[in-house]
């Protein structure tokens, strides 16, 4: 590879607005936990397997392992550090919690971004819907019964 | 590196023409980069800010796509899904939520990996596709696109920009199914699709069969026309037809299956596509991908 360019970009990450000074081959998780200084998004896999980067670009979606940072100029970046109000946590955090959906917790962060975008398009998921949503994000600890449920909980609460 | 950003097509030929490479999503892109398989290009220029390139028109000879249409908006699709059921299908394969909303049929179409979801029915559908350069744009079937995994005739100064599908005959249905061993985030170890136009007694009045990752290209099955033709879609039909299929693939053995067995899966493949394509061609509605409604493929 020829080097790298280094390029002056404005990332908006969870409302904020952060200026970076980063190569153009840099993927997108590497500058958020990096340069931004937001760790709750993890690197997992680095090959669009595991989903344990995944973050919301524009409300949707994205395995930030093999997303190139540049290419999020301009947009909408969401964070599992912007599902929170102040210091109260999202009702799908606590009922993660409460379903006892958290195990080792290194997949909890991209299965929150799943759940939140799959709940922003489909307000009442079956639980195949739910399973759909999340299909991109692996839990190691195998316990997704839980964090299945914790999300269906979740779609019925945010309804009520 | 370079990195720029184009907002319209006209920007993006300029610099394909200076020698940039094209990233959309980026899903195959940077994957093969960060695992050393192939290195980002030097030069880069990002067309998944063009609005121009994402549409789904139909017309009256057919649905034209923009090359940045998502496989998320393609599963969307009322038309898609209804005429078009194999590409649906197949779209609804595709990765994961995140996959599908980044990754681009011009992107899978142009990437020409033989093991690529949307490859088999486009070719059933007797696709052409789109390429433009600064100086000229001309329309391909297809058929005559890859020449090799991840090759195409497209000069690199060309550009994807559409992929245009034939109106839809009466009494015509489509299906695309594939083996896997997991539900998402899944290559095809083998697949096919299927159209089916029967005739007013059910009979077989015109078939088209491609097959996924059991040759160097998504490939047609030859002579299927004239081995089924007039018949019924039974079992005695659908027993030739995995045949033909079979006999004609040439697949490799890797880490994911033996030659053997994909030569065997890609039979059985070919078989449940069409049964699927032909019940669909009377009507009957088989929900999208035919893999979860008929169970197909990795268990839940």
């Amino acid at each position: 590879m020829s080097p790298s360019q280094t390029v002056d970009v404005e990332l908006t990450v969870n409302g904020r607005v952060y200026p970076v000074t980063i190569g153009t081959e840099r993927n997108l998780v590497s500058v958020i936990r990096g340069e931004v200084g937001l760790t709750g998004t993890k690197e997992g896999c680095d090959d669009c397997e595991c989903g344990a980067c995944m973050v919301l670009l524009d409300g949707q979606p994205v395995n930030s392992c093999s997303f190139l940072a540049v290419q999020a100029r301009g947009r909408d970046i969401t964070t599992v550090e912007g599902v929170m109000t102040g210091d109260e946590l999202h009702p799908l955090q606590r009922n993660l919690l409460d379903a006892g959906g958290v195990q080792c917790g290194f997949c909890t962060p991209g299965m929150i971004m799943s759940a939140t975008a799959l709940l922003a398009r489909n307000p009442t998921p079956s639980e195949e819907d739910v399973r759909i949503g999340l299909s991109g994000n692996l839990c190691r600890c195998t316990g997704y019964a839980k964090i299945i449920a914790a999300v269906s909980a979740t779609a019925v609460e945010l309804r009520s | 590196m370079t990195f720029a950003i184009a907002s319209t097509i006209d920007d993006a030929l300029v610099a394909l023409s200076a020698g940039a490479r094209p990233i959309a999503g980026g899903s195959d892109l940077v994957v093969a980069a960060r695992h050393g398989k192939s290195a980002l290009p030097a030069d880069l220029v990002a067309i998944d800010r063009i609005a121009e390139l994402v549409h789904i028109d139909a017309t009256a000879s057919g649905l034209t796509i923009g090359a940045l249409t998502s496989h998320a908006a393609l599963i969307t699709s009322d038309i898609v899904c209804r005429d078009y059921s194999a590409l649906a299908d197949a779209c609804a394969l595709v990765g994961s939520p995140a996959t599908r909303n980044v990754g681009t049929l011009g992107g899978n179409v142009m990437n020409a990996s033989p093991a690529m979801d949307t490859g088999a029915p486009l070719l059933v559908f007797d696709a052409s596709v789109e390429l433009r350069s600064i100086n000229a744009s001309r329309a391909i079937p297809i058929a005559d696109l890859w020449t090799g995994p991840g090759m195409t005739v497209a000069s690199p100064e060309e550009l994807c920009v559409a992929i245009t599908l034939p109106a839809r005959p009466a009494n015509s249905g489509s299906a695309y199914v594939r083996l896997e061993y997991r539900r998402a985030m899944e290559i095809a170890v083998v697949g096919a699709a299927a159209d089916v136009v029967l005739d007013g007694d059910g009979g077989i009045a015109s078939i088209s069969v491609a097959l996924t990752a059991v040759a160097p290209t998504i490939i047609a099955v030859h002579d299927l026309q004239a081995a089924v033709h007039g018949r019924p879609v039974d079992a005695a039909t659908l027993a030739t037809i995995a045949e033909l299929a079979a006999v004609q693939a040439s697949p490799i053995s890797d880490v994911r299956a033996s030659d053997a067995y994909r030569r065997h899966c890609v039979g059985v493949m070919a078989r449940r596509a069409v049964e699927a394509a032909a019940r669909r061609a009377t009507g009957e509605t088989i929900a999208v991908p035919v893999n979860r409604a008929l169970g197909i493929g990795a268990a839940r």
